[in-house]
């Protein structure tokens, strides 16, 4: 059953996008999503959910916020795993993840923030300035996070185009800092009842809490079938998985990859993989992978490799821990979120080293054969624990591989070549 | 397998090199410059159709396993397998190329434990050298003879190639002897190639090789630098297409 396809651009034009630049955008996710993912073989038939999302990214996705607004509806646009979701939808509004991973409109970018900021940033500037993210002009409040430096300072620019508020995150994981953290998330909760106008009830909350945890637990069914060799789904289509949680609708999203879940169950049961067994297994670590960033997985599958996790935002972090579901007063519950996400081990955070357990754990659990720690270009936390990341694989009898780029396509080649050399050497 | 011949190939941007083996041993070998289109040159070795199988190396190893349905190795695999080869106790390899540079740690066995490439830039590597030798108004082997002769070395405060030799310049004018500003250039790359070394671990016999091992003052100041025995074979720049070809051969081996 084929409908003609739906044309967006009047859409698109009262969000105030730029519609041959967006036009463009498009064509070249389009196109990249073509080579990267579809070219792959034997790929679970649940993935055809997330084909469909990817295929309607700026489309029906969009026009689902769009109603949502016309009817009363807030959009929250949030760009960090340390905002809880759970607030914000039991304050009757939407939470979007936005996209921050592609290279887009540096000419302008760079005449607000410094060349050398880290590409997440810039994607981010990139993607406003240049308009041409429809998810942004649906956003009627965007949450900002003092997380990194880079982040912290671009929001001052982002917070002059567009309703931004930005939350405190502590430094560190004391006490006094969690206490700090709990009165942000206060303060946070009575913006988004400001915003929404609903107040959040102990009803609205556990229901939240529960959609979101549903949500987390049909990707650790799907993390967890990763650990069987041969693997039943590519880092690629995992990574998506993931990225895609971001920002679709959640009880649908959780429903399909239950489905996906189920039937990545049956390949394990079933022995079927997507790679041929022996494929050198890799675990990547590192800073998170914001879509439409898929460059490291494609050169580690398309050389020949299988990406059995990510221990990264766009990975384990997001959904590896449960938000507890016991509490029954509004205060057990703050406690309970504040916990679980001030859990989360982010770079941004001193000390760290609940990372490095993690990434040991988890390559240990997924039968890794070797991990590769990711850090983009300019980015100070990431890149000065890669060392530390690095001894510690190595003195847990590991191979690992230290990657240090961007988003561009200047040094694929290169990165190719230390990949090739990786899974040689881990074979 | 009783003659299998094995034709290893390093396609690099700089030359393309050639390296047959029957039954794992040398029958002949053959370099060209790389010229625009590494692939023709590349092409041609294989037209002589005196090989039963084809291991192509080097940045366009992919190119050549589409045209020819070459098999594939990297070039530090294939640098590993060629230097453990020609020297069994070896548990380093230095690689400085045209364009790039490789520090390899090995195992006991030989296997590459770790690796580094210094690929981002030509910083250091024989292109350097050459934009170097010409504004100092050397061929190359002068320029390692010059450097050789001097008996310290101007220090050199940039290290991009195009920066670097506007220095080397302004230097010439000052009047500074070019001999020390050769030999300052050299010192140049090998405390960037050391570096390189210790971050990979390296430690005992090292083999260099590559374009630049064939400078006699590159090699001076790496034994000087370097707490092992360094060992440069030969044939340093067909260290990768033989390790290539070899890679092959140990396939077959049961």
């Amino acid at each position: 059953m084929s409908d003609a396809p739906v044309d967006y651009h009047e859409m698109w034009a009262s969000l105030g996008l730029d519609l041959p630049m967006h036009d463009a955008l498009l064509e070249a996710v389009g196109g990249m999503y073509g080579a990267t993912f579809m070219s792959q073989s034997n790929r679970p038939e649940g993935m055809g959910y997330l084909d469909f999302v990817m295929s309607e990214v700026h489309g029906l996705r969009i026009k689902e916020l769009d109603d949502f607004r016309k009817n009363g509806g807030k959009v929250v646009g949030t760009y960090c795993l340390y905002v809880p979701e759970e607030f914000i939808r039991a304050a009757g509004a939407w939470s979007v993840g936005i996209c921050a991973g592609a290279e887009w409109a540096y000419d302008q970018v760079e005449q607000v923030l410094p060349r050398n900021t880290c590409a997440l940033i810039k994607s981010m500037m990139g993607f406003k300035l240049g308009k041409v993210c429809p998810y942004l002009e649906e956003a009627d409040l965007l949450i900002g996070e003092t997380t990194c430096d880079g982040k912290k300072k671009a929001y001052e620019e982002l917070g002059k185009l567009q309703n931004l508020y930005v939350m405190e995150l502590p430094q560190m994981k004391r006490a006094k800092d969690v206490a700090f953290w709990r009165s942000e998330l206060v303060d946070l909760i009575a913006k988004l009842e400001e915003l929404t106008g609903k107040k959040i009830t102990v009803e609205s909350l556990r229901a939240s809490i529960k959609e979101v945890n549903d949500k987390r637990r049909a990707l650790q069914r799907i993390a967890a079938a990763r650990a069987a060799d041969p693997a039943p789904i590519s880092g690629l289509d995992s990574l998506l998985a993931v990225q895609v949680a971001f920002y679709d609708d959640v009880p649908r999203f959780t429903q399909s990859m239950n489905a996906l879940a189920d039937e990545l169950e049956k390949r394990v049961a079933d022995g079927v993989g997507v790679a041929p067994k022996g494929a050198p297994r890799i675990l990547i670590t590192g800073t998170p992978m914001a879509l439409p960033n898929w460059k490291l997985h494609e050169i580690v599958e398309k050389a020949g490799g299988i990406v059995v996790g990510e221990e990264m935002c766009t990975g384990s972090r997001y959904y590896e821990k449960l938000v507890d579901e016991d509490a029954t007063t509004l205060d057990e519950m703050l406690d309970d979120i504040a916990a679980k996400y001030l859990d989360i081990n982010c770079a941004c955070f001193t000390p760290n080293t609940g990372r490095i357990d993690d990434v040991i754990r988890m390559a240990k659990d997924l039968n890794a054969d070797g991990v590769i720690d990711y850090a983009l270009s300019f980015c100070g936390t990431y890149q000065i624990e890669s060392a530390g990341v690095a001894k510690a694989v190595q003195a847990a009898d590991m191979p690992v591989l230290r990657i240090e780029t961007d988003y561009s396509a200047e040094d694929v080649g290169q990165l190719s070549t230390r990949v090739e050399a990786f899974l040689e050497m881990v074979k | 397998m009783a003659g299998m011949r094995v034709l290893g190939l390093d396609i690099g941007s700089r030359s393309v090199d050639a390296v047959w083996l029957c039954d794992g041993e040398i029958m002949d070998a053959a370099v060209a410059d790389s010229g625009f289109d590494p692939a023709s040159v590349a092409a041609a070795f294989v037209a002589r159709g005196a090989h039963d199988a084809i291991v192509a190396t080097g940045y366009g190893r992919h190119v050549a396993r589409d045209s020819f349905g070459a098999s594939v190795v990297t070039e530090i695999k294939a640098y590993a397998i060629g230097a453990s080869r020609l020297f069994p106790n070896a548990r380093a390899v230095l690689d400085i190329g045209g364009q790039d540079t490789k520090a390899i740690s090995l195992s006991a066995a030989g296997k590459v434990a770790d690796f580094e490439m210094n690929d981002k830039c030509a910083a250091g590597t024989g292109k350097f050298l050459e934009v170097m030798a010409k504004a100092l108004g050397f061929s190359l082997e002068e320029l390692g003879s010059a450097s050789m002769a001097a008996d310290s070395g101007v220090q050199i405060s940039s290290m991009c190639t195009v920066f670097a030799e506007s220095e080397v310049t302004g230097l010439v004018h000052r009047g500074e002897d070019r001999g020390r500003i050769a030999r300052g250039l050299h010192e140049s790359i090998s405390r960037r190639t050391l570096g390189a070394l210790k971050r990979v671990g390296a430690a005992g016999p090292l083999v260099f090789a590559g374009g630049v091992a064939r400078n006699p003052a590159m090699v001076a100041l790496v034994r000087a630098g370097y707490a092992g025995d360094v060992l440069v074979p030969v044939e340093a720049q067909l260290v990768g297409a033989y390790g290539a070809a070899l890679s092959r051969v140990a396939a077959e081996l049961p």
